[in-house]
């Protein structure tokens, strides 16, 4: 497939999770178009790497490694945000604790 | 239109329609299914780059552990409806704007890039599967696979702490 494909499909997602964070109120909805986002850059690292893969395959390389990087960088990616996901989650059962909301308009003071 | 093509494209409507119901929808929890069935048409992706160890690592993390524990946190507080305030017409409208002015200006940057000739390969390529991986994972990338696992132990340190009852 032309890597052009992937990379404006990666676009589309990654605009449509930013404007869910842009919109919405909601910490959770929020917090899950930020996970969204993240889907779509690992899509396109995703991507790339068998990009790089083919161009070493074509250009007659031992099979080898071209490329790995980008899929263990997606791995890595998804580490990050599996612990991001439980911190925040943790912080936004703590919001709610206090101002029995996940608005965050009710978070614009920054007191109580 | 081979197969693949098909494939391709039937997986992007997928994710991109199911991407836009989760902004839209009203109920969290719908929102949540939706984000799934996304995650799901992306590891289709991934299958079809031939990239079967992230695929199958993708559904068992974020449709398995992370979207459990979303449902579990919409469950517990019963959050069902946005609250009183909720989105505001024009910051709807604001931030629908602001992301197509984004959209439009990334794609006309990129559509006339050099990255127009090449193409990734699908369907074949050995550098996806979990022999290939897991060999890099632990001989040059092995110092970061520790540092993750600190970085785990400092998150679930954290969790505990922040959600604690004082």
């Amino acid at each position: 497939m032309p890597i052009n494909y992937y990379l404006f499909l990666s676009l589309a997602l990654f605009t449509i999770g930013m404007v869910g964070v842009l919109t919405r109120r909601n910490a959770i909805i929020i917090f899950m178009c930020i996970e969204l986002m993240l889907n779509a850059v690992n899509l396109l690292l995703v991507a790339f790497s068998k990009m790089h893969y083919q161009a070493a395959f074509e250009a007659g390389q031992v099979a080898g490694q071209a490329g790995v990087d980008g899929q263990l960088f997606v791995f890595f990616i998804m580490v990050v945000a599996a612990a991001e996901v439980s911190v925040g989650l943790a912080i936004i059962v703590m919001m709610y604790r206090n101002v029995h909301s996940v608005d965050i308009n009710f978070l614009n003071r920054l007191k109580h | 239109m081979s197969i693949v093509q098909i494939l391709f494209w039937v997986l992007s409507a997928m994710a991109l329609f199911s991407a836009l119901m989760v902004i839209t929808s009203k109920n969290p929890v719908y929102s949540v299914l939706w984000l799934i069935i996304t995650f799901f048409a992306i590891s289709g992706h991934y299958i079809l780059l031939n990239a079967q160890f992230l695929a199958v690592v993708n559904i068992i993390v974020y449709a398995g552990a992370i979207m459990v524990l979303f449902l579990f946190v919409i469950m517990l507080m019963n959050a069902r409806q946005e609250g009183p305030t909720g989105s505001k017409r024009w910051i709807t409208l604001a931030g629908t704007v602001s992301g197509g002015i984004f959209l439009l200006v990334l794609v006309a940057a990129l559509k006339d890039s050099e990255l127009k000739a090449r193409t990734a390969m699908v369907m074949d390529g050995q550098i996806g599967l979990i022999k290939v991986l897991g060999n890099e994972l632990f001989t040059r990338y092995v110092v970061p696979f520790e540092i993750s696992s600190i970085l785990f132990l400092s998150a679930m340190v954290g969790a505990v702490v922040i959600g604690k009852k004082d």
